[in-house]
C-alpha cells in the first residue's frame, strides 16, 4: 500500500491518530457486525430467557418462505424500475444540458437541490400527493378513468415508493452524467458530424459509448441506493404495505427484527445483505481500478 | 454544440423545463398545502395555488408549535437536527483527517491491518446491522442522548479514503523541506496539510452536513424521549397522527421547514457540494 518516500517516525503517533476512527469502527462496526453473524446461528424463544444453537437451520428456513423469497423478487423489480426510471430521466436532462451554453447552470441548479431532500421526506411528500382523498395526483387519474390506492393496491403502492425514490435520486445521477459528457472530447463529435452523422446518431454511436463508464458506475450506485437508503422512503411513505406489496430485502430485516423481535431471522438476513453489499463494493472498486480505460 | 440546430435547442428547453418542473411538483404541493387551513383537505380536492393562511401556518409552527398529538415544538426538533448534524460532520472530518494522516505519512505495524478495518465500514450501512448496533448503544447508557444520536455514525471510510487520496497528492517536496527545517509531524499537520485541506474540507462538510440532518431511521429507533426527537423523524410520527385527524398544513409547513436548511445549503455551495460529491466516489 502506497505511503510518501519520506515519512516520520515514531512509535507512539500513528497509533495515537488511528485511535478514535478505529475504537468507533470496532465498537459500532465490527463488533455489531460479528454480533449478527452470530446470531444467526442462534433462536431465541420468544421471552427472551434462552438461546439454542441452531447451526444453519435460521438460513434454512429463510430460503424456505416463500414470504422472503417474494421480498427478494420485490426488491429486484423496485431496484430495477428505480434505477432505469431515474437514470433515463437523468441521461436525458444531462443530454439536454449539455446543448446549453449561458442558462446550464441555471437549469443545473434547479434540476440538483432534491438531493438534500430526506429520503424520509420524499417519502411523505409523494405519499401526500397520491393521498387517496384528496390527493392532486389521485384527482388527475380519477379523471381519466384510475382509481388510485396505494393502501389497497399493491402496484399503486410499489409505483408509488419507485418515484419517491427515483424522485430523490435524478439530481445525483444528473451531476454524474454531466460530468460524464463534459468530459468526452468535442472533437469526436465534431468528426462525426462531418461525416454526416445527425444529432440522434452522434449520440448512439459515439457520446452513449464513451459515457458507459459512468453508465455502469451509476448502476452500481443506484442499486446500492436503492437496495438500502431507501428504506426510509418506503417506511415514510408505505410502511412496506399493503401486505407485502413493498417490503424490500432491507425493510424486513427491520420489521422482523425491530417489530417482530425474531432476532435469529432478522440476523441472518443481515448476514446475507452484508454479503451483498460486499460484493457490490467490490465489483464497484474493481471497476473504478479501470474506469479510465475505454 | 456542434452545430446550430433551433429545434433541438428548443426541444432540450422543453426537455429542461418539463425536468424542473417534475423535480419542484412535490415541494411545490407541499408548500400550497401549508398555506391553506385544514377545512381544505376536508374538502376533498387540492388546490395549486397558494392560499392566505400562510403566516397563521408557519406562525403556529415555530411559535407555540404545531397542535398535533406526539410531536414537540418544531423549534426544538431543528435543534436537535442541528445539533447533530453537526456533530456527526464535525466528528466525521476530524477522526477521518487524523487517520488518514496516520496512513499516509508513518509506516507502522498493524497499518495495512487497520486500514481495512477501516475499510469494511464502507460496506455496511447502519440499514443492515440494525439490531446488534442498537444493542451496542443501548448497552453502553447512549440511548436518549446527543452522543448516541451521534458517534455511532460518525466512523466513516469514505472521509478517510477521500482525505488519503488527496494526501497522496501533496508533492514529496514539502514534507522533504518539513524535515529538513525540522518540523514534527504534528507541526507539519498544522501548518502544511490542514491548510492545503481546506477546499476539501469545506466539500466534505456540505455532503456529511446533508447526511446527518437527514438520518432517518437510526434516531427513530434510540429516541423514545421527545426531547431528542429530529425533525425528519418527527415529521414522520406527526405524519401519522395527521392521517386520522388531517392537519396537513402543519405537517407540510413542517417537511418545508425540515428541508430548507440543507436545500440552502447545496443552493448556495452548489460548487463545493459538486466536487464534494464527485470526489468522494472517486
Amino acid at each position: 500500500m502506497q505511503t510518501k518516500r519520506t515519512t516520520f517516525r515514531s512509535w507512539w503517533l500513528p497509533y495515537l491518530l488511528v485511535a478514535p476512527q478505529l475504537a468507533i469502527t470496532l465498537v459500532f462496526f465490527i463488533w455489531p457486525a460479528g454480533q449478527a453473524v452470530y446470531q444467526s446461528f442462534l433462536r431465541e424463544d420468544p421471552f427472551g430467557l434462552s438461546t439454542t444453537w441452531v447451526g444453519l437451520r435460521n438460513y434454512i428456513r429463510l430460503f424456505d418462505s416463500a414470504e422472503y423469497l417474494a421480498s427478494f423478487e420485490t426488491t429486484v423489480i423496485f431496484t430495477v424500475c428505480t434505477a432505469t426510471l431515474s437514470m433515463g430521466l437523468s441521461l436525458l436532462l444531462a443530454v439536454a444540458v449539455d446543448r446549453m451554453i449561458r442558462t446550464a447552470s441555471v437549469y443545473t441548479t434547479l434540476v440538483v437541490w432534491p438531493y438534500a431532500v430526506a429520503p424520509a421526506i420524499a417519502g411523505i411528500l409523494w405519499w401526500f400527493m397520491f393521498n387517496p382523498s384528496f390527493g392532486i395526483l389521485t384527482y388527475v387519474l380519477e379523471m381519466v378513468g384510475y382509481d388510485w390506492n396505494h393502501r389497497l393496491n399493491g402496484e399503486d403502492a410499489m409505483t408509488l415508493v419507485v418515484l419517491a425514490s427515483a424522485w430523490k435520486q435524478i439530481s445525483y445521477n444528473f451531476l454524474f452524467f454531466v460530468a460524464g459528457l463534459q468530459s468526452i472530447p468535442m472533437s469526436l463529435r465534431e468528426a462525426a458530424a462531418i461525416d454526416g452523422a445527425g444529432p440522434v446518431k452522434r449520440f448512439f454511436t459515439v457520446v452513449f459509448p464513451l459515457l458507459s463508464p459512468t453508465t455502469f458506475f451509476l448502476l452500481v450506485v443506484n442499486i446500492n441506493y436503492t437496495m438500502f437508503d431507501t428504506f426510509s422512503t418506503i417506511d415514510a411513505s408505505t410502511a412496506g404495505g399493503p401486505g407485502q406489496a413493498t417490503t424490500i430485502l432491507v425493510y424486513k430485516v427491520y420489521e422482523d427484527g425491530v417489530k417482530g423481535l425474531n432476532l435469529g431471522s432478522s440476523a441472518a438476513q443481515s448476514v446475507i445483505l452484508m454479503s451483498i453489499v460486499i460484493a457490490l463494493t467490490f465489483i464497484q472498486f474493481r471497476f473504478i481500478e479501470r474506469r479510465v480505460q475505454y | 454544440m456542434v452545430e446550430n440546430r433551433p429545434f433541438l435547442t428548443f426541444l432540450a428547453h422543453a426537455v429542461l423545463i418539463l425536468g424542473v418542473a417534475f423535480v419542484a411538483l412535490p415541494v411545490w404541493i407541499a408548500f400550497v398545502a401549508s398555506t391553506h387551513d385544514q377545512s381544505t383537505f376536508l374538502s376533498g380536492s387540492m388546490p395549486m395555488w397558494p392560499g392566505d393562511n400562510i403566516w397563521e401556518t408557519y406562525g403556529t409552527i415555530l411559535g407555540t408549535g404545531a397542535p398535533v398529538p406526539g410531536a414537540p415544538p418544531l423549534t426544538l426538533m431543528l435543534k436537535n437536527s442541528l445539533v447533530m448534524a453537526l456533530i456527526i460532520t464535525v466528528g466525521k472530518i476530524a477522526i477521518s483527517i487524523l487517520s488518514a494522516f496516520a496512513i499516509v505519512y508513518f509506516r507502522f505495524p498493524g497499518r495495512v491491518l487497520i486500514f481495512c478495518l477501516i475499510f469494511v465500514t464502507l460496506m455496511l450501512p447502519v440499514e443492515v446491522r440494525i439490531m446488534p448496533t442498537f444493542k451496542v448503544v443501548a448497552d453502553l447508557g447512549m440511548l436518549n442522548s446527543y452522543a448516541g444520536l451521534s458517534i455511532p455514525l460518525i466512523a466513516s471510510a469514505t472521509a478517510t479514503f477521500l482525505f488519503r487520496q488527496f494526501f497522496l497528492t501533496i508533492p514529496e517536496e514539502l514534507v522533504e523541506a518539513a524535515r529538513i527545517d525540522g518540523a514534527g509531524p504534528m507541526k507539519f499537520f498544522r501548518d502544511m496539510v490542514l491548510p492545503l485541506s481546506q477546499t476539501n474540507i469545506a466539500a466534505l462538510f456540505v455532503i456529511l452536513f446533508i447526511y446527518g440532518w437527514n438520518q432517518y431511521l437510526w434516531p427513530m429507533l434510540i429516541t423514545t424521549d421527545e426531547k431528542f426527537y429530529t425533525v425528519v423523524m418527527g415529521i414522520k410520527r406527526m405524519s401519522d397522527v395527521a392521517d386520522s385527524d388531517p392537519q396537513w398544513n402543519f405537517v407540510m409547513g413542517s417537511a418545508m421547514l425540515a428541508m430548507l436548511p440543507p436545500v440552502l445549503v447545496v443552493i448556495f455551495m452548489q460548487r463545493l457540494f459538486v466536487k464534494g460529491l464527485v470526489e468522494q466516489e472517486k
